[in-house]
């Protein structure tokens, strides 16, 4: 009996997280059959966007300018140590593309659109507002869930944008101040990053939009009774979705790096 | 029973169910769909055998129990003791974790949840702390079963909000949001939302638990006047007996589980049994019932 007891524990979590995994993914259908039954009314959805889009510009404005500036201060010493300052311009702007701007950009909204919703969902969960909406014959899913996908999936590329802007502004500012010349800064930046690496970024970032979206909400429906179970749900949705972003940026990286092996082949950023 | 024939019969079909119930012997159980024998059956809501499990905590361990159409049951208990649950799960908010739950003869335990919403149309529910949708107005809130299930013209569904409203002294809030409401306020606009539809049954969670007892016997009133103008048939679980004594025509008392008592009002005050004598009394010392 003793000696089974942490066997039997293992199981039971192990048990545990893949049902909640399985319970995850029909929440994630159910969502998807909504968007393309019925698509979201204007009135359900305006409050939203407002909340998701403008409401994190500051932050996305701040993240952006903040990596790009330090980045530039990074590179610049070792590029000029080599006697090619300008040629830092590429590092940073492609940095800042590919990587920095679409990871940074949804790790920022995760945390404050996405603990937001958790935790506007889970106190409509402990207040019985959910309950209150079934008993209405309603699906809390379609009024509830699916506005809220829809804004960040479609507002998380231009937020993403945005902070790419930013950052390449901010990178460029630094630079300048350390009297980089204009011109071959732009000209190689210009010359090294393709339409490729910018569409890739904010291809990434489409993906990283669903899954805040959709964590978030799960975790909000999920949330346990109190003040205290709306807490953990918004910090474990903010942790959860950081991680899903991590992850998804790892294996969408890995297969767009394939594809464009297969496409294109193999080039030298520096020759 | 209150929705006797002095009233006009707004609905036909309501009134004459009305005059059937109350007549047989209670809890008999009988679990084949009873819909196809053609009388309609005793309870319009029944639950057989029904267990409820948490985890490893258990709330109802083999429930039986039925409501009668027409009358207003008055379901005591004290907190924690699984009204809530109980009326979670008549709604099928949430399933029961063995036995079988019937509406009008007809089984709901395994419907899913788009089958379930025929059924939930026949109800409202007025919820503990109102659960008003804290980002709609209050006219939202009365009018969503409305916009959800039918295809009224705004101007009907503005008539019949303020007619609702007007029933329970809330007409003129129609642009408040609730958190500019109080409590009892709140709960009325709670039962506005559940009556919007006019359902055959409503079910009151706890509606006075909280208010001042002026107030509560305000909303007591109103559950009156809900049952009497729309003629339905009542489900309260409370802890307060004045409010149970008012407006129930049955009461029945949960205690650890089970249904200890059941029966009229006057029954149930000189029930012999101690821990029934305890909860209407509010007196825990009590250690044999009065005799009469
Ligand atoms: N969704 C739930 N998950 C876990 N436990 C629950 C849930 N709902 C109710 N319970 C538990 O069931 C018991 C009865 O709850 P409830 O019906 O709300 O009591 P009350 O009679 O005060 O309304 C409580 O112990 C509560 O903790
Ligand atoms: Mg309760």
């Amino acid at each position: 009996m003793k000696l089974t007891a942490p066997i039997a524990a293992v199981g039971r979590a192990a048990i545990d997280q893949v049902g909640d995994l399985g319970n995850f993914a029909v929440f994630t259908a159910q969502t998807f059959a909504w968007i393309f039954t019925d698509l979201t009314r204007w009135r359900l959805l305006r409050p939203v966007l407002y909340e998701v889009g403008v409401l994190s510009m500051p932050v996305i404005i701040f993240t952006g300018a903040f990596v790009g500036m330090v980045l530039a201060v990074q590179s610049y010493f070792q590029f000029d140590a080599l006697g090619r300052a300008s040629w830092s311009g590429a590092v940073i702007n492609l940095s800042v593309v590919k990587e920095l701007g679409p990871v940074l950009a949804g790790v920022m909204i995760a945390g404050r659109v996405g603990g937001a919703l958790a935790a506007s969902l889970g106190t409509m969960k402990v207040t019985e507002q959910i309950d209150a909406m079934r008993s209405l014959g309603a699906d809390p899913i379609r009024h509830l869930v699916v506005p809220r996908f829809v804004a960040c999936f479609v507002l998380i590329p231009f937020l993403t944008i945005y902070c790419d802007f930013v950052g390449i502004l901010g990178g460029y500012f630094v630079t300048w101040g350390y009297g980089v010349d204009t011109y071959e800064y732009w000209q190689h930046s210009a010359s090294v990053i393709e339409n490729w690496d910018v569409f890739t970024g904010v291809l990434k970032s489409c993906f990283f939009g669903a899954a805040i979206a959709l964590i978030s909400c799960y975790k909000g429906f999920q949330s346990r009774m109190g003040a205290e179970g709306v807490g953990r749900a918004a910090t474990e949705a903010f942790v959860v979705s950081f991680m899903a972003i991590l992850l998804l940026d790892f294996f969408i990286v890995l297969l767009l790096q394939g594809i464009y092996d297969a496409l294109w082949g193999r080039v030298a950023i520096f020759v | 029973m209150r929705s006797g024939g002095a009233w006009p019969s707004l609905c036909s079909r309501r009134a004459e169910n009305g005059k059937t119930a109350m007549t047989s012997e209670a809890g008999k159980p009988n679990s084949k769909d009873e819909a196809a024998a053609g009388a309609p059956p005793e309870f319009l809501i029944r639950l057989e055998h029904v267990s409820k499990r948490f985890g490893r905590h258990t709330v109802f361990k083999d429930l039986s129990l039925g409501f009668r159409r027409g009358e207003t049951t008055v379901v005591l208990g004290a907190s924690g003791v699984g009204k809530s649950v109980l009326l979670k799960l008549i709604l099928g908010l949430l399933e029961p974790t063995r036995g079988r739950i019937f509406v009008d003869g007809s089984e709901i335990t395994h419907l899913s949840e788009r089958q379930l919403v025929p059924v939930r149309k026949r109800f409202g529910m007025v919820f503990q702390g109102a659960a008003l949708f804290d980002f709609m107005t209050v006219y939202e809130n009365v009018a969503f079963g409305l916009k959800e299930h039918t295809d009224l013209p705004e101007g009907d569904v503005r008539r019949i909000v303020k007619q609702k409203l007007a029933l329970v002294d809330m007409d003129g809030t129609q642009n408040l949001l609730p958190e500019q409401l109080s409590g009892g306020m709140r709960k009325r606009v709670g039962l506005a939302r559940a009556i919007a539809m006019e359902p055959e049954v409503i079910l009151y969670d706890e509606p006075t638990t909280g208010l001042d007892p002026v107030t509560a016997d305000t909303i007591n009133d109103l559950i009156l006047r809900c049952q009497r103008e729309l003629r339905t048939t009542g489900i309260m679980v409370t802890h307060d007996m004045a409010s149970a004594f008012k407006v129930g025509d049955r009461l029945v008392l949960l205690y650890e589980g089970e249904a200890i008592a059941d029966g009229r009002p006057d029954e149930i005050r000189r029930h012999p049994d101690v821990r029934v004598q305890r909860f209407i009394t509010g007196n825990a010392s009590l250690t044999a019932a009065p005799k009469t």
